[in-house]
């Protein structure tokens, strides 16, 4: 293991992990998902607005507003503010900026946000004016949104190295079994293997049980110092490390691998733990194939053999892998760039043992990671965050 | 393999049209050196003056050294289909009606990888060749073909919608009288038009291919003087709901410039034949073409007009014919921009003095007006907008490009 340069997370924590629980269709505006989240926040916290003093937010669906118009929106006075538009990378790039605000005094207490509306027609209109790359040379093939490229980083990746549609389909199905002990998740039926394998072709070989579905809602926490959680009162987590790389691997032909590739040493080495010992995964699944990928990218297993690893483990709650625990944006929903904090949320909720009907026993260490924006023909954005509980 | 595409049936006139869509239009400004690409039939990829780097989608930086000088440039057009996907439920209007719909991932041999259009017969892990083709919105989207040509490989239902070939289509031509109208008709016939509707003006006058024209099966001649709106109208009242081509065919040719000309009886009945009689024309068939631009095997799918390579620079011996082709050029982009909504092409082929009468003054090189034929029929084939025909209107391109103003004062040395 090499050993890291990079200064720690020193006196650093996460704390009052938020979900404003998801719906298909929402007549409320984004502003209103942030607000609701931003609300519950500072109730969870116990403290007032005013006591927020850094603000970091994501949206696809904010309209003209960036996190400036948002202060003056909900009455924020901070002397940090960043805008994420990452994606599903959003939040590990959030939580890493607000983690080193903090530390460097330039701010005391930090919400980070993510919340988006879906309005019927606003998902088409995301697609639409998505990034300069896809307008010109994606979206004017029918592609609509992920699901063609995805498609075909799918089916370049098994025939590349043997996956199986079955061994996505294991993914969805523990994911989903995941999902009904969670009460938030959309997804309230249960998925067998046969039920995904019959499902309605999308893009081949995308299926119906590969996609997510895109939803309204929001995702919350918040970054301070040890000090300040103490002194609220506030059970949180440590940030045993961090990685963020955008737009790697430019020459594979086909995306095959991840930013993640690159630092993943660099990831366990700033942490000082192993994979084996992450008691946990969130993965960033906006499809199952991605978080194969991940499998192997963060040193689950070697390059290839994302499928074998699928079989030979249970990825359930209480299986040998637990695996996007909530039951991943495959079954709760993609709600925008909530999407990106869902698994950091879940995975602040498992270290803090706050998971309730979906929480991991003796959870003390765990990964969430994320990914994002298929500017073109792969995905540009990619990070991963180790959390410890306070048992840890 | 490609099935052949069958000839449809008459339409049943209860039925609902199918309204045309577009597929998705927007571009960067960049992106538009596609558009030029695909107009001319060119391959074309911005290639870095700086390092020599291909690289796409189109960019104002290159990524491989950051320069900024990144010309379009024809480029290799072999590649190796790395992925493909078939799309069943697309999100987009236009594609949705049309799936099942396949597109794919192409490495190039010269760098970069390219989302694209597939013919039918190309196979995953094997190798293409790739072309810019305008699709329905008029814009540019790259498509690959097979290394080898297959059987009835035209027919491919993903290659028809980004060409007007004549197979199995409707053609109105509007001059039967000249030898361009002839050759034109014939060459569309063995294209596989399924009729061709021939105007011509006064018919009880006798003319000059008049019985090769009339002997030929599925040539229909019509009455039609294009300088006369009420004429127009009444061919279009006929025939107007069936015209899946129309090939503007008029040809008014004389002399002379403006000094050696006395008053305006010339000027204007240049004006009146080629001018408004292309507005006679736009105003009687174009909305019902622009309506029919999604209807089937036979929906309507190209303008053509045939103009002098003068209307881009004045040539003061034909001075004022050439101001005539001038407009007509203008108002052609005028026709295309509203016939876009449509998915309906207009297609300018630009020649070169032709081998006819009224050139009879004019040394070589002219143009046959088969060539012109010939040329109007791979344009349809191959999905193109702007053709140069013969080696005048090529070097004139040419000259164009390089300094306009050496060609006018060369055209009027």
């Amino acid at each position: 293991m090499q050993s890291s340069i990079r200064t720690p997370y020193d006196r650093v924590v996460m704390a009052v992990p938020v979900t404003i629980p998801y719906v298909r269709y929402s007549v409320e505006s984004a502003q209103w998902w942030i607000g609701r989240a931003l609300k519950a926040l500072v109730d969870g916290a116990g403290i007032t607005p005013r006591d927020i003093d850094g603000f970091c937010v994501s949206s696809f669906t904010a309209g003209l507003d960036s996190g400036i118009g948002l202060t003056q929106h909900f009455g924020l006075c901070v002397r940090w503010i960043d805008t994420i538009p990452l994606g599903g990378a959003s939040a590990i790039a959030a939580l890493r900026r607000a983690a080193r605000a903090v530390q460097a005094g330039d701010a005391r207490i930090v919400a980070c946000v993510a919340g988006d509306t879906n309005h019927v027609d606003s998902f088409r209109y995301t697609l639409e004016n998505f990034s300069r790359f896809n307008q010109d040379a994606v979206y004017p093939y029918g592609a609509g949104g992920a699901n063609a490229s995805f498609a075909l980083i799918a089916r370049n990746y098994m025939r590349t190295f043997g996956a199986k549609r079955e061994d996505f389909g294991k993914i969805a199905v523990a994911q989903r079994s995941n999902a009904l002990r969670n009460p938030d998740a959309l997804m309230k039926a249960p998925l067998t293997i046969e039920r995904y394998m019959s499902a309605r072709p999308i893009a081949d070989p995308i299926h119906l049980f590969d996609c997510v579905m895109p939803c309204a809602g929001a995702e919350a926490f918040l970054v301070m110092g040890e000090d300040v959680a103490a002194s609220l009162n506030l059970p949180a987590a440590r940030i045993l490390a961090t990685i963020e790389r955008h737009n790697a691997f430019g020459d594979d032909p086909v995306q095959v691998r991840g930013g993640w590739a690159v630092d993943v040493d660099e990831l366990y080495a700033m942490a000082g733990v192993k994979p084996d010992d992450l008691d946990f995964v969130e993965t960033y699944d906006d499809y199952p194939v991605i978080s194969m990928m991940q499998f192997e990218d963060l040193g689950f297993c070697r390059k290839g053999e994302g499928p074998d690893f699928v079989r030979q483990h249970d990825l359930t709650i209480d299986g040998s892998f637990p695996h996007n625990t909530s039951g991943g944006q495959l079954s709760v929903g993609q709600a925008g760039a909530g999407g990106a904090y869902l698994g950091v949320v879940e995975a602040l909720r498992q270290v803090l043992g706050q998971a309730g009907p979906t929480q991991v026993r003796d959870a003390r260490v765990g990964l969430a990671s994320g990914f994002g924006m298929i500017n073109y023909d792969r995905g540009l954005a990619s990070g991963a965050a180790i959390l410890a509980g306070p048992g840890a | 393999m490609i099935e052949p595409i069958q000839k449809p049936r008459r339409k049943n006139p209860l039925q609902r049209t199918q309204l045309p869509t577009s597929p998705p239009r927007a571009r960067s400004r960049a992106s538009h050196g596609f558009t030029r690409a695909a107009a001319e039939g060119r391959f074309m990829l911005q290639h870095c003056g700086a390092c020599g780097t291909f690289c796409y989608p189109a960019r104002d930086a290159c990524p491989a050294c950051l320069s900024a000088d990144l010309a379009f440039t024809d480029a290799p057009r072999r590649g190796t289909l790395l992925s493909e996907t078939t799309l069943h439920i697309p999100a987009d209007v236009h594609f949705r009606e049309r799936a099942p719909w396949r597109i794919g991932l192409v490495a190039m041999e010269c760098g970069p990888t390219l989302v694209t259009h597939l013919h039918a017969d190309c196979e995953e892990g094997g190798p293409v060749v790739m072309s810019f083709q305008l699709d329905k919105s008029g814009q540019a989207v790259a498509f690959a073909h097979p290394e080898r040509e297959t059987p009835n490989m035209t027919d491919d239902r993903q290659w028809r919608e980004m060409t007007a070939d004549p197979k199995f289509r409707r053609v109105l031509v509007t001059n039967g009288r000249s030898i361009v109208g002839q050759e034109v008709v014939a060459a569309l016939k063995t294209a596989g038009a399924s009729i061709v509707f021939v105007g011509v003006a006064e018919p009880w006058k006798p003319f000059r291919g008049e019985d090769a024209l009339r002997a030929m099966e599925g040539v229909e001649i019509v009455p039609l003087d294009i300088g006369d709106e009420k004429s127009v109208a009444d061919l279009a009242a006929d025939v107007g709901g069936k015209v899946d081509i129309l090939v503007n065919t008029t040809e008014h040719v004389r002399a002379g410039g403006l000094l050696d000309r006395q008053g305006t009886s010339v000027v204007r009945d240049e004006i009146d034949q080629s001018y408004l009689g292309f507005v006679h024309l736009a105003q009687a068939f174009g909305s019902s073409m622009r309506m029919r631009g999604s209807d089937g095997v036979n929906s309507a799918a190209a303008w053509v007009n045939i103009l002098s390579v003068y209307a881009l620079a004045n040539w003061p011996a034909f001075g004022a014919y050439s101001a005539s082709q001038a407009a007509c050029l203008s108002l052609s982009h005028c026709l295309r921009a509203e016939l876009r909504s449509g998915g309906v092409k207009v297609v300018n082929v630009f020649t070169g003095p032709l081998d006819i009468e009224w050139f009879q003054t004019v040394p070589p090189p002219k143009v046959a007006p088969r060539a012109v034929a010939s040329a109007i029929v791979s344009a349809l084939k191959r999905g193109l907008e702007d053709v140069f025909v013969g080696d005048v209107a090529e070097e004139i391109r040419q000259r164009l490009a390089a300094n306009p103003k050496a060609v006018e004062r060369e055209l009027g040395a």
